[in-house]
Protein backbone atom coordinates (compact mmCIF):
# COMPACT_ATOMS: atom_id res chain seq x y z
CA UNK A 1 0.00 0.00 0.00
CA UNK A 2 0.98 3.57 -1.08
CA UNK A 3 -0.12 6.48 1.02
CA UNK A 4 -1.69 9.30 -0.81
CA UNK A 5 -2.62 12.85 -0.02
CA UNK A 6 -5.08 14.35 -1.79
CA UNK A 7 -5.03 17.91 -1.33
CA UNK A 8 -7.52 20.39 -2.05
CA UNK A 9 -6.56 24.16 -2.98
CA UNK A 10 -8.66 27.01 -2.78
CA UNK A 11 -7.72 30.52 -4.67
CA UNK A 12 -7.98 33.58 -2.27
CA UNK A 13 -10.57 36.03 -4.23
CA UNK A 14 -11.67 33.70 -6.87
CA UNK A 15 -15.13 34.24 -7.91
CA UNK A 16 -16.95 31.08 -7.92
CA UNK A 17 -20.72 30.86 -8.16
CA UNK A 18 -22.07 30.88 -4.75
CA UNK A 19 -23.46 27.48 -3.64
CA UNK A 20 -27.19 27.25 -2.36
CA UNK A 21 -28.53 25.56 0.79
CA UNK A 22 -29.93 23.34 -0.99
CA UNK A 23 -26.53 22.36 -2.84
CA UNK A 24 -24.32 22.97 0.30
CA UNK A 25 -26.47 20.12 1.95
CA UNK A 26 -25.88 17.78 -0.94
CA UNK A 27 -22.18 18.28 -1.01
CA UNK A 28 -21.54 17.57 2.71
CA UNK A 29 -24.05 14.57 2.38
CA UNK A 30 -21.81 13.75 -0.75
CA UNK A 31 -18.49 14.53 1.43
CA UNK A 32 -20.08 12.22 4.64
CA UNK A 33 -20.87 9.32 2.23
CA UNK A 34 -17.54 9.06 0.43
CA UNK A 35 -15.72 9.67 4.12
CA UNK A 36 -17.72 6.06 5.40
CA UNK A 37 -16.68 4.70 2.24
CA UNK A 38 -13.10 5.41 2.60
CA UNK A 39 -13.37 3.86 6.09
CA UNK A 40 -15.57 1.06 5.21
CA UNK A 41 -12.61 0.32 3.00
CA UNK A 42 -9.41 0.99 5.02
CA UNK A 43 -8.54 3.62 3.08
CA UNK A 44 -8.77 6.54 5.09
CA UNK A 45 -5.85 7.81 7.19
CA UNK A 46 -6.83 11.04 8.47
CA UNK A 47 -8.69 14.31 7.05
CA UNK A 48 -9.05 17.97 7.89
CA UNK A 49 -10.41 20.97 6.36
CA UNK A 50 -8.12 24.01 7.33
CA UNK A 51 -9.35 27.70 8.26
CA UNK A 52 -8.74 30.68 6.22
CA UNK A 53 -5.18 30.89 5.04
CA UNK A 54 -5.13 34.45 6.65
CA UNK A 55 -5.31 33.04 10.05
CA UNK A 56 -1.87 31.37 9.69
CA UNK A 57 0.76 32.32 11.14
CA UNK A 58 4.89 31.49 10.18
CA UNK A 59 7.87 30.48 12.89
CA UNK A 60 10.96 30.95 11.13
CA UNK A 61 14.60 31.45 11.99
CA UNK A 62 17.17 33.93 11.41
CA UNK A 63 20.38 33.89 12.80
CA UNK A 64 20.08 33.13 16.62
CA UNK A 65 16.44 34.85 16.45
CA UNK A 66 12.99 33.12 16.26
CA UNK A 67 10.77 35.64 14.10
CA UNK A 68 7.05 34.88 14.39
CA UNK A 69 4.82 36.87 10.92
CA UNK A 70 1.37 37.05 10.85
CA UNK A 71 0.38 35.28 7.52
CA UNK A 72 0.83 32.17 4.96
CA UNK A 73 4.08 31.05 4.63
CA UNK A 74 3.81 31.33 0.87
CA UNK A 75 2.83 34.35 -0.77
CA UNK A 76 0.19 33.51 -3.28
CA UNK A 77 -2.98 33.23 -4.46
CA UNK A 78 -3.55 29.17 -4.12
CA UNK A 79 -3.54 28.08 -0.28
CA UNK A 80 -4.21 24.65 0.78
CA UNK A 81 -8.18 24.27 2.27
CA UNK A 82 -7.83 20.66 3.62
CA UNK A 83 -6.71 17.47 3.13
CA UNK A 84 -6.77 13.73 2.80
CA UNK A 85 -4.53 11.20 3.93
CA UNK A 86 -5.43 8.51 2.12
CA UNK A 87 -4.13 4.51 1.70
CA UNK A 88 -4.25 2.89 -1.47
CA UNK A 89 -3.14 -0.27 -3.45
CA UNK A 90 -1.55 2.36 -6.56
CA UNK A 91 -2.57 5.70 -8.11
CA UNK A 92 -5.44 4.57 -9.84
CA UNK A 93 -7.32 3.44 -6.67
CA UNK A 94 -6.02 7.05 -5.24
CA UNK A 95 -7.28 8.65 -8.21
CA UNK A 96 -10.58 7.11 -7.83
CA UNK A 97 -11.27 8.47 -4.69
CA UNK A 98 -9.84 11.82 -5.98
CA UNK A 99 -12.55 11.73 -8.38
CA UNK A 100 -15.32 11.20 -6.15
CA UNK A 101 -14.05 14.21 -3.75
CA UNK A 102 -13.87 16.73 -6.51
CA UNK A 103 -17.00 15.46 -7.87
CA UNK A 104 -18.51 16.21 -4.49
CA UNK A 105 -16.99 19.50 -3.85
CA UNK A 106 -15.89 21.02 -7.44
CA UNK A 107 -12.73 22.09 -6.64
CA UNK A 108 -9.53 20.46 -7.94
CA UNK A 109 -7.82 17.90 -5.81
CA UNK A 110 -3.86 17.28 -6.06
CA UNK A 111 -3.08 14.12 -5.50
CA UNK A 112 0.90 13.25 -4.51
CA UNK A 113 2.57 10.06 -2.97
CA UNK A 114 3.75 10.11 0.61
CA UNK A 115 7.58 9.55 0.89
CA UNK A 116 9.93 7.92 3.50
CA UNK A 117 7.10 4.86 4.36
CA UNK A 118 8.63 1.46 5.76
CA UNK A 119 6.19 0.25 2.76
CA UNK A 120 7.02 2.38 0.25
CA UNK A 121 7.64 0.77 -3.25
CA UNK A 122 11.44 0.92 -2.76
CA UNK A 123 12.21 4.71 -3.50
CA UNK B 1 17.14 -14.28 -39.89
CA UNK B 2 19.09 -14.44 -37.30
CA UNK B 3 22.80 -14.67 -39.20
CA UNK B 4 23.64 -12.60 -42.35
CA UNK B 5 24.01 -13.99 -45.99
CA UNK B 6 27.68 -15.21 -44.87
CA UNK B 7 27.14 -16.40 -41.83
CA UNK B 8 28.79 -12.88 -39.87
CA UNK B 9 27.45 -12.21 -36.64
CA UNK B 10 28.17 -8.63 -35.49
CA UNK B 11 27.50 -5.31 -33.76
CA UNK B 12 24.99 -4.38 -36.50
CA UNK B 13 22.87 -8.03 -36.59
CA UNK B 14 22.64 -7.33 -32.55
CA UNK B 15 21.87 -4.19 -32.90
CA UNK B 16 19.25 -5.20 -34.83
CA UNK B 17 18.04 -7.94 -32.72
CA UNK B 18 17.93 -5.45 -29.57
CA UNK B 19 15.77 -3.54 -31.69
CA UNK B 20 13.17 -5.96 -32.36
CA UNK B 21 13.37 -8.34 -29.43
CA UNK B 22 14.21 -5.35 -26.43
CA UNK B 23 10.90 -4.31 -25.89
CA UNK B 24 9.71 -7.72 -25.54
CA UNK B 25 12.41 -8.52 -22.88
CA UNK B 26 12.03 -5.16 -20.79
CA UNK B 27 8.23 -5.61 -20.97
CA UNK B 28 9.11 -9.17 -18.99
CA UNK B 29 11.40 -8.50 -17.14
CA UNK B 30 9.41 -5.24 -15.27
CA UNK B 31 6.50 -8.04 -14.68
CA UNK B 32 8.75 -10.03 -13.35
CA UNK B 33 10.56 -7.51 -10.97
CA UNK B 34 7.90 -4.68 -11.01
CA UNK B 35 10.81 -1.85 -11.31
CA UNK B 36 11.85 -0.31 -14.59
CA UNK B 37 15.40 0.69 -13.96
CA UNK B 38 15.90 -2.68 -12.64
CA UNK B 39 14.68 -3.92 -15.81
CA UNK B 40 16.00 -1.61 -17.99
CA UNK B 41 19.68 -2.06 -17.00
CA UNK B 42 19.80 -5.71 -16.93
CA UNK B 43 18.10 -6.37 -20.66
CA UNK B 44 21.60 -3.68 -21.07
CA UNK B 45 23.21 -6.25 -19.44
CA UNK B 46 22.22 -9.41 -21.41
CA UNK B 47 22.84 -7.74 -24.63
CA UNK B 48 26.41 -6.70 -23.40
CA UNK B 49 26.70 -10.80 -22.67
CA UNK B 50 25.40 -11.35 -26.16
CA UNK B 51 27.90 -8.69 -27.93
CA UNK B 52 30.65 -10.61 -26.14
CA UNK B 53 29.42 -14.16 -26.78
CA UNK B 54 27.40 -14.24 -29.61
CA UNK B 55 30.09 -13.68 -32.62
CA UNK B 56 31.91 -16.67 -31.24
CA UNK B 57 29.40 -18.98 -30.14
CA UNK B 58 26.55 -17.95 -32.67
CA UNK B 59 23.21 -16.33 -32.30
CA UNK B 60 21.06 -18.81 -29.99
CA UNK B 61 18.10 -20.49 -31.64
CA UNK B 62 15.60 -17.99 -30.23
CA UNK B 63 17.22 -14.86 -29.41
CA UNK B 64 15.04 -12.73 -27.45
CA UNK B 65 14.21 -15.99 -25.60
CA UNK B 66 18.05 -16.11 -24.26
CA UNK B 67 18.42 -12.73 -23.52
CA UNK B 68 15.04 -12.60 -21.24
CA UNK B 69 16.32 -15.81 -19.90
CA UNK B 70 19.77 -13.99 -18.96
CA UNK B 71 18.47 -10.52 -17.85
CA UNK B 72 16.24 -12.26 -15.40
CA UNK B 73 19.40 -13.99 -14.06
CA UNK B 74 21.41 -10.69 -13.78
CA UNK B 75 18.57 -9.10 -12.18
CA UNK B 76 18.40 -11.75 -9.75
CA UNK B 77 22.19 -11.05 -8.93
CA UNK B 78 21.78 -7.86 -8.52
CA UNK B 79 18.96 -7.83 -6.46
CA UNK B 80 20.46 -10.50 -3.75
CA UNK B 81 23.14 -7.70 -3.57
CA UNK B 82 21.39 -5.61 -2.33
CA UNK B 83 19.77 -5.16 0.68
CA UNK B 84 16.54 -3.26 -0.97
CA UNK B 85 16.47 -5.68 -3.43
CA UNK B 86 16.10 -8.60 -0.95
CA UNK B 87 12.84 -7.45 -0.05
CA UNK B 88 12.35 -7.27 -3.61
CA UNK B 89 13.17 -10.72 -4.55
CA UNK B 90 10.35 -12.16 -1.94
CA UNK B 91 7.96 -10.59 -3.83
CA UNK B 92 8.97 -11.25 -6.94
CA UNK B 93 8.95 -15.31 -5.33
CA UNK B 94 5.60 -14.28 -4.28
CA UNK B 95 4.85 -12.57 -8.05
CA UNK B 96 5.96 -15.51 -9.84
CA UNK B 97 4.11 -17.90 -7.86
CA UNK B 98 0.55 -16.15 -8.10
CA UNK B 99 1.26 -15.87 -11.76
CA UNK B 100 2.41 -19.30 -12.00
CA UNK B 101 -0.94 -20.29 -10.40
CA UNK B 102 -3.40 -17.72 -12.21
CA UNK B 103 -1.91 -17.11 -15.40
CA UNK B 104 -1.71 -13.44 -16.67
CA UNK B 105 -5.57 -13.20 -16.52
CA UNK B 106 -6.48 -11.64 -19.51
CA UNK B 107 -3.86 -9.85 -20.40
CA UNK B 108 -2.08 -11.70 -22.96
CA UNK B 109 1.09 -9.87 -23.41
CA UNK B 110 3.61 -7.75 -21.07
CA UNK B 111 4.10 -5.17 -23.54
CA UNK B 112 0.44 -4.30 -23.74
CA UNK B 113 0.81 -3.89 -20.03
CA UNK B 114 3.36 -1.60 -20.22
CA UNK B 115 1.95 0.52 -22.80
CA UNK B 116 -1.23 0.99 -20.99
CA UNK B 117 1.79 1.78 -18.17
CA UNK B 118 3.51 4.53 -20.14
CA UNK B 119 0.75 5.67 -21.90
CA UNK B 120 -0.90 6.44 -18.25
CA UNK B 121 -3.07 10.00 -18.17
CA UNK B 122 -0.87 11.10 -15.05
CA UNK B 123 2.29 10.96 -17.43
CA UNK B 124 2.74 14.05 -19.78
CA UNK B 125 1.66 13.56 -23.29
CA UNK B 126 5.56 14.16 -24.88
CA UNK B 127 6.49 11.43 -21.50
CA UNK B 128 4.14 8.84 -22.78
CA UNK B 129 5.49 8.88 -25.81
CA UNK B 130 8.81 9.23 -25.18
CA UNK B 131 8.62 6.24 -22.80
CA UNK B 132 6.79 4.67 -25.05
CA UNK B 133 9.63 4.53 -27.53
CA UNK B 134 12.39 3.98 -25.20
CA UNK B 135 10.71 0.84 -23.44
CA UNK B 136 8.91 -0.53 -26.13
CA UNK B 137 10.83 0.50 -29.23
CA UNK B 138 13.94 -0.30 -27.68
CA UNK B 139 15.69 3.28 -28.73
CA UNK B 140 18.60 5.04 -27.06
CA UNK B 141 18.09 7.98 -24.70
CA UNK B 142 19.67 9.89 -27.70
CA UNK B 143 17.71 8.35 -30.77
CA UNK B 144 14.59 9.59 -28.60
CA UNK B 145 16.06 13.02 -28.40
CA UNK B 146 16.66 12.96 -31.77
CA UNK B 147 12.95 11.67 -32.85
CA UNK B 148 11.49 14.38 -30.81
CA UNK B 149 14.19 17.62 -31.95
CA UNK B 150 15.22 18.17 -28.30
CA UNK B 151 18.81 18.20 -26.39
CA UNK B 152 20.14 15.26 -24.77
CA UNK B 153 19.99 15.93 -21.30
CA UNK B 154 16.46 17.35 -21.84
CA UNK B 155 15.11 14.15 -23.02
CA UNK B 156 16.87 12.03 -20.74
CA UNK B 157 15.64 14.63 -17.70
CA UNK B 158 11.93 13.63 -18.62
CA UNK B 159 12.64 9.80 -18.87
CA UNK B 160 14.26 9.98 -15.67
CA UNK B 161 11.37 12.29 -14.44
CA UNK B 162 8.84 9.84 -15.88
CA UNK B 163 10.13 6.65 -14.53
CA UNK B 164 10.93 8.34 -11.31
CA UNK B 165 6.65 9.16 -10.64
CA UNK B 166 6.00 5.53 -12.28
CA UNK B 167 7.66 4.52 -9.20
CA UNK B 168 7.22 6.58 -6.81
CA UNK B 169 3.31 7.64 -7.63
CA UNK B 170 2.74 4.31 -8.04
CA UNK B 171 1.21 4.07 -11.70
CA UNK B 172 0.39 0.87 -11.60
CA UNK B 173 1.44 -1.96 -14.44
CA UNK B 174 -2.09 -3.51 -15.84
CA UNK B 175 -4.23 -2.59 -18.96
CA UNK B 176 -7.18 -0.69 -17.36
CA UNK B 177 -10.23 -2.02 -16.73
CA UNK B 178 -13.77 -1.44 -18.79
CA UNK B 179 -14.75 1.76 -17.13
CA UNK B 180 -11.99 3.31 -17.54
CA UNK B 181 -10.93 1.89 -21.17
CA UNK B 182 -12.20 4.44 -23.45
CA UNK B 183 -9.59 7.52 -21.94
CA UNK B 184 -6.93 5.58 -21.45
CA UNK B 185 -7.42 3.86 -24.93
CA UNK B 186 -7.24 7.45 -26.28
CA UNK B 187 -3.71 8.06 -25.05
CA UNK B 188 -2.55 4.76 -26.33
CA UNK B 189 -3.89 5.11 -29.91
CA UNK B 190 -2.44 8.23 -30.47
CA UNK B 191 1.39 7.02 -29.14
CA UNK B 192 1.26 3.73 -30.91
CA UNK B 193 0.26 6.63 -34.00
CA UNK B 194 3.31 8.59 -32.95
CA UNK B 195 5.38 5.87 -32.38
CA UNK B 196 4.46 4.69 -36.43
CA UNK B 197 4.90 8.64 -37.56
CA UNK B 198 8.20 8.86 -36.10
CA UNK B 199 9.26 5.14 -37.91
CA UNK B 200 8.42 7.14 -40.70
CA UNK B 201 10.18 10.19 -40.92
CA UNK B 202 13.22 8.22 -39.10
CA UNK B 203 15.55 7.48 -42.40
CA UNK B 204 18.05 5.14 -39.79
CA UNK B 205 18.04 1.87 -38.46
CA UNK B 206 15.35 2.55 -36.26
CA UNK B 207 12.36 4.35 -39.02
CA UNK B 208 11.31 0.25 -39.70
CA UNK B 209 11.70 -0.97 -36.56
CA UNK B 210 9.38 1.60 -35.08
CA UNK B 211 7.02 1.00 -38.14
CA UNK B 212 6.90 -2.61 -37.15
CA UNK B 213 6.52 -1.87 -33.72
CA UNK B 214 3.51 0.64 -33.95
CA UNK B 215 1.87 -2.44 -36.18
CA UNK B 216 2.56 -4.84 -33.96
CA UNK B 217 1.13 -2.89 -30.81
CA UNK B 218 -1.81 -2.01 -32.88
CA UNK B 219 -2.42 -5.90 -33.99
CA UNK B 220 -2.16 -6.62 -30.34
CA UNK B 221 -4.75 -4.36 -29.32
CA UNK B 222 -7.55 -5.53 -31.80
CA UNK B 223 -7.14 -8.53 -30.62
CA UNK B 224 -7.62 -7.59 -27.16
CA UNK B 225 -10.18 -5.68 -27.95
CA UNK B 226 -12.27 -6.44 -31.19
CA UNK B 227 -15.27 -3.99 -30.28
CA UNK B 228 -13.44 -1.04 -29.98
CA UNK B 229 -13.91 0.31 -33.83
CA UNK B 230 -11.07 2.99 -33.12
CA UNK B 231 -8.57 0.17 -32.82
CA UNK B 232 -9.66 -1.54 -35.65
CA UNK B 233 -9.56 1.59 -37.79
CA UNK B 234 -5.74 2.55 -35.98
CA UNK B 235 -4.27 -0.45 -37.04
CA UNK B 236 -5.75 -0.38 -40.61
CA UNK B 237 -4.69 2.92 -41.07
CA UNK B 238 -1.10 1.94 -40.36
CA UNK B 239 -1.27 -1.29 -42.31
CA UNK B 240 -2.54 1.05 -45.25
CA UNK B 241 0.48 3.54 -45.16
CA UNK B 242 2.94 0.90 -44.53
CA UNK B 243 1.33 -1.27 -47.91
CA UNK B 244 2.99 2.18 -49.55
CA UNK B 245 6.29 2.29 -47.71
CA UNK B 246 8.77 0.89 -50.85
CA UNK B 247 7.29 3.13 -53.30
CA UNK B 248 8.05 6.06 -51.16
CA UNK B 249 11.78 6.23 -51.98
CA UNK B 250 12.65 5.82 -55.77
CA UNK B 251 15.93 3.61 -56.53
CA UNK B 252 17.99 6.88 -55.95
CA UNK B 253 16.91 7.52 -52.27
CA UNK B 254 14.82 10.44 -53.58
CA UNK B 255 11.15 11.13 -52.18
CA UNK B 256 8.31 10.15 -54.54
CA UNK B 257 4.62 11.65 -52.84
CA UNK B 258 1.56 9.51 -53.66
CA UNK B 259 0.74 10.93 -56.62
CA UNK B 260 4.14 10.06 -58.49
CA UNK B 261 4.59 6.42 -56.71
CA UNK B 262 5.18 3.35 -58.66
CA UNK B 263 1.65 1.53 -57.92
CA UNK B 264 2.88 -1.83 -58.85
CA UNK B 265 5.25 -1.94 -55.45
CA UNK B 266 2.32 -1.00 -52.89
CA UNK B 267 1.96 -4.04 -50.89
CA UNK B 268 -0.94 -5.55 -51.68
CA UNK B 269 -1.58 -8.33 -49.01
CA UNK B 270 -1.37 -5.37 -46.59
CA UNK B 271 -3.67 -3.30 -49.06
CA UNK B 272 -6.44 -6.01 -48.96
CA UNK B 273 -5.88 -6.41 -44.67
CA UNK B 274 -6.13 -2.97 -44.34
CA UNK B 275 -9.54 -2.53 -46.91
CA UNK B 276 -11.02 -5.55 -45.18
CA UNK B 277 -10.63 -4.29 -41.68
CA UNK B 278 -12.22 -0.54 -42.76
CA UNK B 279 -15.19 -2.58 -44.82
CA UNK B 280 -15.88 -4.22 -41.36
CA UNK B 281 -15.97 -0.49 -39.88
CA UNK B 282 -18.25 1.16 -42.41
CA UNK B 283 -20.72 -2.14 -41.66
CA UNK B 284 -20.29 -1.27 -37.72
CA UNK B 285 -20.87 2.13 -38.64
CA UNK B 286 -19.45 3.45 -35.25
CA UNK B 287 -16.86 6.24 -37.14
CA UNK B 288 -13.94 7.82 -35.49
CA UNK B 289 -11.30 9.75 -36.62
CA UNK B 290 -8.99 7.03 -37.10
CA UNK B 291 -11.23 4.65 -39.03
CA UNK B 292 -11.96 7.73 -41.63
CA UNK B 293 -8.26 8.33 -41.88
CA UNK B 294 -7.60 4.58 -42.70
CA UNK B 295 -11.08 5.24 -45.19
CA UNK B 296 -9.26 7.88 -46.92
CA UNK B 297 -6.30 5.68 -47.45
CA UNK B 298 -8.09 2.83 -48.80
CA UNK B 299 -9.71 5.06 -51.10
CA UNK B 300 -5.96 6.29 -52.56
CA UNK B 301 -5.24 2.46 -52.89
CA UNK B 302 -8.64 1.29 -54.63
CA UNK B 303 -6.75 3.50 -57.95
CA UNK B 304 -4.87 2.04 -60.28
CA UNK B 305 -3.38 5.15 -61.08
CA UNK B 306 -3.19 8.23 -59.81
CA UNK B 307 -5.51 10.06 -62.19
CA UNK B 308 -7.78 7.41 -60.96
CA UNK B 309 -8.44 8.53 -57.65
CA UNK B 310 -11.82 9.47 -56.51
CA UNK B 311 -11.13 12.35 -55.04
CA UNK B 312 -14.59 13.69 -54.70
CA UNK B 313 -14.80 10.69 -52.36
CA UNK B 314 -11.36 11.55 -50.03
CA UNK B 315 -13.02 15.31 -49.71
CA UNK B 316 -16.56 13.90 -48.78
CA UNK B 317 -14.54 12.14 -45.51
CA UNK B 318 -12.11 14.66 -45.01
CA UNK B 319 -15.27 17.11 -44.58
CA UNK B 320 -16.16 14.10 -42.33
CA UNK B 321 -13.18 13.99 -40.23
CA UNK B 322 -13.14 18.24 -39.97
CA UNK B 323 -16.89 17.66 -38.35
CA UNK B 324 -15.30 15.33 -35.93
CA UNK B 325 -11.21 16.71 -35.27
CA UNK B 326 -11.52 20.20 -36.52
CA UNK B 327 -7.67 20.62 -36.56
CA UNK B 328 -5.64 22.83 -38.61
CA UNK B 329 -4.04 20.02 -40.02
CA UNK B 330 -7.19 18.38 -41.07
CA UNK B 331 -7.92 21.49 -42.54
CA UNK B 332 -4.49 21.47 -44.93
CA UNK B 333 -5.40 17.92 -46.21
CA UNK B 334 -8.90 18.89 -46.81
CA UNK B 335 -7.88 22.13 -48.47
CA UNK B 336 -5.49 19.44 -50.69
CA UNK B 337 -8.71 17.40 -51.61
CA UNK B 338 -10.42 20.46 -52.81
CA UNK B 339 -7.46 21.60 -54.96
CA UNK B 340 -8.41 18.37 -57.06
CA UNK B 341 -11.82 18.31 -56.86
CA UNK B 342 -12.15 22.47 -57.25
CA UNK B 343 -8.86 23.27 -58.87
CA UNK B 344 -6.01 25.24 -56.87
CA UNK B 345 -7.57 28.68 -56.29
CA UNK B 346 -10.26 27.65 -53.75
CA UNK B 347 -7.93 25.81 -52.48
CA UNK B 348 -5.05 27.91 -51.76
CA UNK B 349 -8.35 30.39 -50.31
CA UNK B 350 -8.43 27.87 -47.97
CA UNK B 351 -4.85 27.72 -47.12
CA UNK B 352 -4.16 31.07 -46.70
CA UNK B 353 -6.72 30.68 -43.58
CA UNK B 354 -4.78 28.36 -41.52
CA UNK B 355 -2.18 29.25 -38.90
CA UNK B 356 -0.10 26.58 -39.52
CA UNK B 357 3.28 28.49 -40.28
CA UNK B 358 5.64 26.65 -38.33
CA UNK B 359 4.31 22.98 -39.97
CA UNK B 360 6.27 22.65 -43.28
CA UNK B 361 3.51 20.84 -45.13
CA UNK B 362 1.72 23.97 -44.96
CA UNK B 363 4.69 25.34 -47.07
CA UNK B 364 4.68 22.58 -49.10
CA UNK B 365 1.22 22.52 -50.06
CA UNK B 366 0.57 26.44 -50.69
CA UNK B 367 3.98 25.88 -53.11
CA UNK B 368 2.31 23.55 -54.86
CA UNK B 369 -1.36 25.13 -55.15
CA UNK B 370 0.91 28.76 -56.25
CA UNK B 371 3.01 26.24 -58.93
CA UNK B 372 -0.44 25.18 -60.51
CA UNK B 373 -1.51 28.60 -60.62
CA UNK B 374 1.25 29.49 -62.69
CA UNK B 375 2.43 31.70 -59.83
CA UNK B 376 6.09 30.86 -60.34
CA UNK B 377 8.09 33.02 -57.71
CA UNK B 378 5.53 32.82 -54.68
CA UNK B 379 5.93 28.96 -55.24
CA UNK B 380 9.63 29.07 -55.23
CA UNK B 381 9.86 31.12 -51.98
CA UNK B 382 7.23 28.91 -50.18
CA UNK B 383 9.33 25.70 -51.36
CA UNK B 384 11.98 27.09 -49.76
CA UNK B 385 10.34 28.00 -46.73
CA UNK B 386 9.35 24.70 -46.66
CA UNK B 387 12.58 22.72 -47.45
CA UNK B 388 14.25 24.62 -44.47
CA UNK B 389 11.84 22.84 -42.19
CA UNK B 390 11.39 19.61 -44.00
CA UNK B 391 11.88 16.63 -41.04
CA UNK B 392 14.38 14.58 -43.53
CA UNK B 393 16.78 14.99 -45.94
CA UNK B 394 14.44 13.46 -48.84
CA UNK B 395 11.44 15.37 -48.67
CA UNK B 396 14.35 18.23 -48.08
CA UNK B 397 16.13 17.06 -51.54
CA UNK B 398 12.19 17.06 -52.85
CA UNK B 399 10.93 20.18 -51.94
CA UNK B 400 14.39 22.14 -53.23
CA UNK B 401 13.85 20.31 -56.06
CA UNK B 402 10.16 21.91 -56.76
CA UNK B 403 8.31 19.43 -55.31
CA UNK B 404 8.48 17.37 -58.56
CA UNK B 405 11.30 14.60 -57.50
CA UNK B 406 14.23 13.52 -59.22
CA UNK B 407 13.71 11.74 -62.32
Amino acid sequence: MVRYMLSVHSREGEVREPLTEEEMQRSHAQLRDIEREMAAEGAWVFSARLHEADTATVVRVSGDEILTTDGPFAETKDHLGGFYLIEAADLDAALGWAAKVTAAIKVPIEVRPLAGFADEPHA
Amino acid sequence: MNHTPDGVVDAPLIGRIFREESGRSVAALIAFCGDIDVAEDAVQEAFAIALRRWPDAGVPPNPGGWITTTARKRAIDRLRREARGRDLLGEVAALAERDGAEGRGTVPDDRLRLIFTCCHPALSAEARVALTLRLLGGLSTTEVARAFLVAEPTMAQRLVRAKRKIKAARIPYRVPEDGELPDRLRSVLAVIYLVYNAGVHNAGLAGPGLCAEAIRLARILSGLMPDEPEVAGLLALVLLIESRRASRTRPDGSLAVLGEQDRSRWDRALIEEGQAIVRGCLRRNRPGPYQIQAAINAVHADAATAEQTDWPQILALYDQLLAMAPTPVVALNLAVAVGEVHGPAPALALVDELDLGHYYAFHATRADLLRRLGRDSEAAVAYERAATMAPTDAERDFLRLGGRGRR
